[in-house]
């Protein structure tokens, strides 16, 4: 009882604190002190978000910017996975490809848009580059130490019940590996989700979220900005909550590998 | 490996030769890379400019090095990028930890910490840049904030996982407040927080130059790569992207690691 207790107190003041927190912004808001242009009121960002959604121009936006976002992460996961089991099955390809990994690695992504704006153009080429940059190295990383780390025993052990090179990789290396290879997809979404928003600022072409909070700027829109900014806080939480996790229960959770990954 | 390993009482031409082959094998991965970049960039294919051969990188690199421009570029960037980490540092330390310690801290603080987070930190630039103009403060503000998150998060976790027969047995040998604080939940909690603190880093560093470029910073090496595009100095951008590539290899093996070995393993707290 003091369990269930508890933890409505909890969600008590964590809305009051959120409802206060919204308070205290539409005061400073209201107050006078600031230019209205730079700190909208919250009913004005509602229906600024609301025109947006309504006219369309939000979901084209947001359109563009998962297009660029699953373009660049579908070519990270194509690339990354296949070379990090590589690097983890052969010690030949893991002598080449680990040094220059080491070496690209620690680059930040926005590094690369004023040169790749140059060989590429400003558009859907540069950002979706910059998202497979940014999300080729956690994919990479994370399948190679995910393969390198199962269980030899598992090996051996199908090994000795005479599974062949085939049997083996689907049926022991891969589930053995998922916890890894998932953790390693949804770093590389959270990276490409975070550069294609940069790109598309940095390297601004017509449209995406990116480019409509940059190009606000310009004109003092600050109830544009903030609405798309909820519009990308929101798409970012669902990929994450909902696609993710639905993937996780889907392979790892139902091979019965997340203990292992755990303990 | 594991031959060398043994003969290195026996025979140490063996271990130096098996050194060399290791840097052999390290360096040559580079050279097939750099090897393509040169006949890529003498074959012509692209424009000089845009693909310049590695020795006019490599010349540019020296003569930036030498005129001292990019050493101040390079030493704003990591001026900003301590500036904006340390108060990161400070204020997600203490919100995490008083989240870790209070229940109603945590009942108010974090909803809202969770509002926040799953925003591209990057996405936040303008509205800091409308809010406190273009420059220093903003970059440093916003490189603040946005490495803020993890280390807030991970020192929450990590005062929560701290055992709790640890504290009870302290407290039941007579430790004050302070004492326990100081004595059982730092050192328990470090782990949790130097992993903030290392995420929380490469965070900062990730978008510094994305900042540097829309902030309109007077000096910085994303403001060097920014700029030199529109004078089409490849050369001097691709001496930029070394610097930030050093710099950031530099910062995971020289800082984190090192803090990590003195304190986290000193106090043995990785293998419990």
């Amino acid at each position: 009882m003091t369990e269930t207790g508890q933890s409505r107190r909890s969600l008590v003041r964590g809305t009051l604190a959120v409802l206060g927190a919204a308070a205290v912004y539409e005061a400073m808001a209201r107050s006078g002190y600031f230019a209205p242009a730079l700190l909208p009121t919250l009913p004005t960002i509602g229906r600024t978000l609301v025109a947006m959604l309504a006219d369309g121009s939000m979901l084209e936006h947001a359109a563009f910017t998962l297009y660029r976002v699953m373009f660049g992460f579908g070519l990270a996961i194509v690339v990354g996975l296949p070379l990090g089991i590589l690097m983890a099955r052969f010690q030949r390809v893991e002598n080449f490809f680990l040094p220059l990994v080491s070496a690209l690695m620690p680059i930040p992504s926005f590094a690369l848009v004023p040169l790749f704006m140059l060989w590429f153009g400003i558009g859907n080429l540069t950002t979706i580059l910059i998202v497979f940059y940014a999300a080729t190295f956690p994919m990479m990383f994370n399948t190679w130490s995910g393969v390198r780390s199962v269980n030899p025993l598992w090996l051996r052990a199908a090994g000795a019940m005479g599974a062949d090179e085939h049997k083996l990789f689907w049926k022991v290396i891969i589930p053995g590996a998922s916890p890894f290879i998932i953790t390693g997809m949804r770093q590389a979404f959270l990276r490409s989700w975070i550069a294609v928003v940069g790109a598309e600022m940095i390297a601004a072409s017509d449209w995406g979220l990116g480019w409509v909070i940059f190009d606000a700027k310009e004109f003092l829109n600050t109830d544009i900005m903030l609405a798309s900014l909820i519009v990308i806080g929101l798409i970012g939480f669902a990929f994450e909550r909902f696609i993710f996790g639905s993937l996780e229960r889907m392979t790892v959770l139902r091979w019965g590998m997340m203990r292992t990954a755990k303990g | 490996m594991q031959d060398a390993v043994t003969t290195i009482t026996a025979d140490r031409g063996a271990v130096l030769a098996e050194r060399w082959r290791l840097v052999a094998r390290t360096l040559f991965p580079f050279i097939v890379v750099g090897a393509i970049w040169e006949v890529i960039a003498w074959a012509g294919v692209f424009p000089r400019r845009l693909f310049p051969p590695l020795e006019e990188v490599a010349a540019s690199f020296v003569h930036l090095t030498m005129t001292g421009i990019l050493p101040r570029h390079a030493i704003e960037t990591i001026l900003r990028l301590l500036t904006g980490f340390a108060l990161a540092g400070v204020v997600g330390v203490t919100i995490g930890v008083l989240m870790g310690r209070s229940r109603r801290a945590e009942d108010i603080l974090l909803p809202l910490v969770s509002i926040g987070a799953p925003i591209p930190g990057l996405a936040y630039a303008p509205l800091f840049l409308l809010w406190f103009g273009l420059g220093n403060v903003s970059s440093v503000l916003l490189v603040g904030f946005v490495s803020a998150f993890p280390i807030i998060f991970n020192s929450w976790t990590g005062v929560k996982a701290v055992k709790e027969i640890w504290v009870r047995s302290a407290q039941a040998m007579g430790a004050d407040d302070r004492r326990l604080f100081r004595h059982v939940i730092l050192p328990g909690a470090l782990p949790y927080i130097l992993t903030g603190l290392r995420l929380g880093l490469a965070q900062a560093w990730r978008i510094l130059v994305a900042v540097e470029m829309l902030a309109a910073v007077p000096w910085g090496l994303g403001w060097l790569i920014f700029g030199a595009r529109k004078f089409l100095n490849t050369d001097a951008m691709l001496a930029g992207i070394v610097v930030i590539a050093v710099i950031g290899l530099a910062l995971e093996k020289l800082v984190f690691q090192k803090i990590e070995n003195y304190t986290v393993v000193r106090w043995g707290m990785i293998s419990s």
